[in-house]
């Protein structure tokens, strides 16, 4: 109740307002014609963007871990080719990185015979598994590093006190470590999570028709160009929106780690 | 007993094992020295209290025990069992570490609770995860046990949200919950304000009451004093003097101790 009460202050209301006819202004006064036809396609794309993030950030996580445990405690075997690898990812653009796996890769597989004759290579074919590849790379890269700080970050005690209750490594791992290292980096995976989201047009340069590729066919074939960017933007917003209240959501079940002062 | 004889079982009574047998514990943190060839018994149900001043060795003594520090050389035999240590003192087999390791509920000066689960979750821990226990019987077991220490009504609480004190009964909670057969205290006031201190000593003095075996590292001499059924005093890695408490605060016979006992109070 009290969250409602706040939004009737007065320079709230005028910015709601102003929100609100800028909102019916554009519907009123813009081209939205072209809607009806595209539409279908828009969800298509809007559905393509929406698994390619989430399918790119679990897989994407999933490789983070290793690469930030082997940077944060493993031996310099493991750890020297992790922290290789977040570097190259994380210094190099990923357009850069999406072009190299679709055209190097993409056009390498084709010359042997056993690949194109494989049950692999219907995929292969396809431009999606490499926007998937280069996507989850890229998370992988980022998070690692982040996750590197979150295994560095959890508190000697804490671990102390569950070998010291005689749990297995691997239980520690599981129960204790990874768990506190994943709250301590929650803020930050949840804004990387969203940049990965700013990131998906990219694989419109690869022939993915994802929600941006929509906008920009809208734009070829009819030459509006205002309408389906700002309906862009807010998609982009929308999900944006999602995401961080996801996260806040997930934070708000463990709070706060640690006594103020 | 002749020798002739065959002893019947009735006969003589079963030898207990110690709780707890150190001997000649050494310990070196690279060329610092800090245990030099500790030796130590505790008897079922004995509470011993270790004293000394900082840097005396006594925090590392304990930790050699459940070998949260590798020893570099000794033995360490809990009831009846030795813990196999390699040529360098770390442990030959991990899955022997670990199963005595769950006999030892270790209390520390920092608390340690884990941050991201609720008290309740705390105590059951390592009995759901590790002693395999049914959920629901650990979790009544926990209730009980915080009910014990005061903290019923704090289950669910994170322990962020507590006091030193609450955290530090809690942490005993813990220790209690895979009923251990000895329990390891490393200063566990030190960290708290004082006007908490009596709460956290008063539950570890109940303990002492119905029997439990203790090794408490301490500087709370009063305290030790009056729950220790003996008193280890360390000086620069070395036992400088042990007996009952009435006689090592008492009628200390050393110097140092005489002059430990002085700046402490």
């Amino acid at each position: 109740m009290s969250d409602l009460r706040a939004l009737l202050i007065p320079r709230r209301l005028f910015l709601m307002a102003l929100f609100a006819g800028f909102v019916i202004w554009c519907a009123l006064s813009l081209r939205w014609d072209w809607l009806p036809q595209y539409l279908p396609l828009a969800l298509e794309g809007l559905w393509r963007t929406i698994w390619i993030l989430v399918v790119t950030v679990v897989l994407g996580f999933a490789l983070a871990v290793p690469l930030g445990l082997a940077q944060a405690a493993g031996p310099w075997y493991l750890a020297a080719p992790a922290r290789v690898f977040c570097t190259v990812i994380r210094g190099t653009p990923l357009l850069l990185q999406i072009w190299l796996l679709y055209y190097g890769l993409g056009s390498l597989f084709p010359q042997y015979p056993w690949i194109r004759g494989s049950e692999l290579w219907p995929y292969l074919r396809q431009a999606w598994p490499y926007a998937v590849l280069a996507l989850t790379l890229s998370y992988a890269g980022y998070e690692g590093e982040v996750m590197r700080g979150g295994f560095a970050s959890v508190q000697k005690g804490q671990l102390e006190a569950a070998r010291a209750f005689g749990m297995p490594r691997f239980t520690i791992f599981r129960r204790i470590w990874l768990p506190q290292a994943i709250r301590n980096v929650l803020p930050t995976l949840g804004g990387e999570t969203i940049l990965q989201l700013k990131a998906t047009p990219l694989v419109a340069t690869i022939t993915v028709i994802e929600i941006y590729a929509v906008s920009s066919r809208v734009r070829a074939d009819t030459f509006i160009v205002y309408e389906p960017l700002l309906l862009l933007a807010l998609v982009y917003m929308i999900i944006a929106g999602l995401i961080a209240l996801m996260f806040r959501w997930v934070e708000n079940r463990v709070p706060s780690r640690r006594r103020e002062g | 007993m002749p020798l002739t004889a065959a002893p019947r079982p009735s006969d003589a009574p079963v030898p207990v094992p110690p709780a707890i047998l150190v001997e000649d514990l050494h310990k070196s943190f690279g060329p610092l020295e800090v245990l030099k060839g500790v030796s130590l018994t505790a008897q079922k149900g004995d509470v011993v209290a270790i004293i000394g001043g900082s840097g005396s060795g006594k925090s590392t003594m304990l930790r050699c025990i459940n070998f949260l520090e590798t020893p570099t050389s000794g033995r360490i035999v809990v009831n009846g069992e030795e813990i196999a240590m390699r040529a360098d003192g770390s442990p030959a087999d991990r899955r022997q570490i670990e199963r005595i390791r769950t006999r030892l509920g270790m209390v520390f000066q920092a608390f340690n609770l884990w941050t991201h689960r609720t008290l309740l979750e705390n105590v059951i821990e390592v009995p759901v995860h590790v002693l395999k226990t049914p959920k629901n019987q650990a979790i009544e077991r926990a209730r009980a046990l915080l009910d014990r220490v005061g903290l019923g009504d704090k289950a669910d609480t994170f322990p962020a949200f507590l006091s030193g004190g609450q955290q530090q009964r809690a942490a005993i909670a813990r220790a209690l919950a895979v009923d251990p057969a000895v329990m390891l205290f490393d200063e566990p006031t030190s960290a708290l304000d004082p006007e908490l201190v009596g709460e956290v000593l008063s539950v570890i003095r109940d303990l002492a009451a119905e029997g439990r075996t203790m090794l408490i590292v301490t500087h709370e001499m009063k305290f030790a004093r009056e729950v220790a059924s003996h008193v280890v005093y360390l000086y620069q890695g070395r036992i400088e003097e042990e007996g009952p408490p009435e006689r090592v605060f008492g009628a200390p016979q050393s110097a140092r101790l005489k002059q430990f006992l002085q700046t402490v109070g």
